[in-house]
């Protein structure tokens, strides 16, 4: 029992925002792909052109559509990462855990994942990983479809080639 | 490429923000949940409420608490026709500055009224408490029109 005259000290004033999120053509092309287990960027139909994983339907340096659906591997290089120690309210994940800026082989931009299967000491920029699928019958449009990242055994990439395959297409 | 379907999703982003309130707001809510309402006296003799921590003029700490009234006149008002979620009332009401017996400045809360015609400036208003006070503004449920 709280004594009547005891001081108020602090109150709850959460904010909750409630959105109705719509994918747009680009990103729910990416899901519908993701729901059947595949990894899918787009670039622009010149040759050599970035491929942006996810996309977003332009060119971010262009400005042209990126019209060429191109399927990448679900075999990715750490660009950067992040041993979270710290919980977060409301993320289940149990910290110490590595969330990583991920290139995908074949495209040209990293996205964010989680890796396990790991020691997190010894993850470096350059490491090779693969994606660890839920099974089949769990897929939805959603990036969960991964569970995680794990560590594959083959050499690392150096760094200058990390997510820099030629970019053409800026000089005209 | 084919057009894709379209994707939405219903989507919830919080804040779950908790506030330490201090020894002025933290009193005013100890009050409210005894069902008083009480202001701080200013460097130049006004009531303000709800208290502030600090003289609006001379930035002095201000301690001296004052019991209010809990009738009061309405100053301004904004009257909503069709309320939203989040706001306290599911049928029409009005937002109101209302200046308690008392006080020197008008705070805003809402009043209950039937229609928009009930309401107008200057009218005299009373706080209703709700059941359960538990130290939080909306322990003044409404202010209703005498």
């Amino acid at each position: 029992m709280s004594d009547e005259n005891e001081m108020i000290t602090g109150i709850e004033v959460p904010i909750y925002l409630k959105y109705n999120f719509t994918a747009g053509a680009a990103p729910a092309r990416f899901l519908s792909q993701l729901k059947e287990g595949k990894l899918t960027g787009q670039s622009r139909s010149d040759p050599g052109a970035p491929v942006y994983v996810p996309p977003r339907g332009s060119c971010p340096a262009t400005g042209q559509p990126t019209d060429t659906e191109v399927e990448v591997a679900d075999k990715a290089t750490v660009q950067s990462f992040t041993i979270v120690h710290i919980p977060i309210p409301g993320n289940p994940i149990e910290p110490p855990f590595v969330v990583a800026n991920l290139v995908a082989d074949g495209a040209n931009i990293s996205f964010i994942h989680l890796m396990s299967e790991c020691d997190n000491e010894q993850v470096h920029i350059g490491q090779r990983v693969q994606a660890v699928w839920r099974p089949e019958e769990e897929w939805d449009y959603s990036m969960d479809n991964i569970k995680y990242f794990k560590p594959i055994d083959e050499p690392d990439v150096p760094v200058e080639h990390i997510g820099k395959l030629p970019v053409t297409g800026l000089e005209a | 490429m084919s057009q894709p379907e379209i994707l939405n999703q219903a989507f919830e982003l919080g804040f779950t923000y908790t506030r330490s309130t201090g020894p002025v707001v933290g009193r005013f809510l100890t009050e409210l949940k005894k069902r008083n309402i009480v202001g701080i006296k200013a460097s130049d003799g006004r009531v303000i409420v709800p208290p502030m921590e600090y003289d609006p003029d001379t930035a002095e700490e201000l301690s001296e608490f004052v019991e209010v009234g809990q009738e009061g006149e309405i100053i301004s008002f904004a009257w909503v026709k069709h309320p939203r979620e989040a706001h306290p009332s599911e049928r029409p009401f009005a937002w109101a500055m209302i200046k308690l017996d008392g006080a020197d400045v008008p705070m805003v809360h809402w009043v209950a009224s039937d229609s928009e015609e009930l309401v107008s400036t200057g009218a005299r208003v009373k706080a209703t408490w709700s059941d359960d006070t538990k130290g939080y503004i909306t322990d003044i449920a409404c202010f209703e029109l005498v």
